[in-house]
């Protein structure tokens, strides 16, 4: 693509050395918008934790009882407590829309749209259920009376903490959802075929750009396995 | 250079995803069973960093990338294991300084128990911190 291209290009360290010291862009032979893409991702693994760092210090200085998630997420199915029954069932839903997401970007590239929109679709419609769940729990915590400054089972942090880090997960995760569709749409339609030009950004896409997207939403299923670990597990 | 695209056999994915799956239901069997202390904790940072991995590296195609992206993303995180450093420490001594200065010699709040249930006197409080 460029006049560089004569040049070989180096493996491994020797390549790490090369490419950045090469005074022209540092990440060869990916497209710009992917490597955008991860430095935001980057910047969002910053983000998340600061939000999980805030959780340590809070729940190693105070002095009251942390409550045990292991009970306050618990759901009871046929009279039994289950614990961290829907947690888990979110868990390997996003983890089942990680895994159709990355066959979509496989599909994406072997230029068969209506598979890689189906697979879009339903990635899609995981995570919607994904977020419904996460709703569900909320109100039931609510109901509860768990609130961002209190807490009838401990430590009031736990429901500043709870609410702030599962929110902006949620968040993240609705965004996702949302942008799901769009691309989804868009390679039903062919624009990555055709090189029709985005409603937005007024330039022509490419199947990079479900990968792209596929960064994004493996990326919230990875913080997904810390929180799991870290605020559900712990 | 031609800027290629991530293409890999459709086996791959399914079998990490099948990975992934085996190590939540790891992951979760370690509440379910209910592990405490050291065990659960590097249990569930095991199953963790394992899943962390195969996302990046299979589902992200980090392993398929040039080393100066993969190190230029990998490198700034060692900032988080600084920061979680100096937060532990000020977690501690901040504890230290509610116990030693704000103990007001009354009893400890009786908070109500999730569901009506019984609490488990292994995984009542935070005792290790």
């Amino acid at each position: 693509m460029s006049a560089t291209s004569k040049v070989p290009l180096k493996d491994g360290m020797e390549g790490f050395v090369s490419d950045w010291a090469s005074d022209q862009r540092a990440f060869k032979g990916v497209p710009w918008g992917k490597a955008m893409m991860w430095i935001f991702l980057l910047s969002d693994t910053f983000i998340f934790s600061i939000f999980l760092i805030g959780y340590m210090t809070a729940r190693w200085s105070t002095v009251e009882p942390w409550p045990n998630t292991s009970e306050v997420f618990a759901l009871t199915v046929n009279g039994v407590s289950v614990p961290l029954l829907l947690i888990a069932i979110m868990t390997f839903i996003l983890i089942t829309s990680s895994g159709t997401m990355a066959m979509a970007v496989r599909s994406g590239y072997q230029k068969k749209r209506k598979q890689a929109a189906a697979l879009l679709y339903l990635t899609a419609i995981l995570g919607l259920s994904f977020v419904g769940m996460q709703a569900f729990e909320w109100s039931k915590l609510i109901e509860e009376g768990i609130r961002p400054w209190e807490n009838p089972f401990g430590a009031r942090q736990f429901g500043s903490i709870f609410f702030m880090v599962t929110g902006f997960h949620g968040f993240h995760v609705s965004v996702g959802v949302i942008f799901l569709f769009i691309t989804a749409r868009k390679v039903l339609r062919g624009d990555y075929d055709t090189g029709r030009r985005g409603f937005f950004t007024w330039q022509k896409g490419r199947y990079e750009i479900v990968e792209t997207m596929g960064l994004y939403w493996h990326f919230v299923d990875l913080v997904w396995v810390f929180i799991f670990a870290f605020f559900y597990l712990w | 250079m031609a800027e290629e695209g991530q293409e890999h056999p459709i086996s791959t994915y399914l079998w990490v995803w099948l990975l992934l799956f085996v190590l939540s239901a790891f992951s979760y069997a370690v509440d379910y069973v209910g592990f405490q202390g050291f065990t659960r904790w590097t249990l569930v940072l095991l199953f963790m960093f394992l899943k962390a991995y195969f996302i990046c590296a299979v589902f992200m195609h980090m392993v398929w990338e040039r080393m100066a992206l993969v190190l230029g993303l990998f490198i700034p995180t060692f900032a988080i294991v600084v920061f979680i450093g100096i937060m532990g420490f000020e977690s501690d001594y901040t504890q230290l300084s509610r116990k030693v200065f704000f103990d007001t010699g009354k009893p400890p709040t009786v908070y109500a128990v999730p569901h009506g249930k019984e609490h488990s006197k292994d995984h009542l409080g935070d005792e290790a911190h």
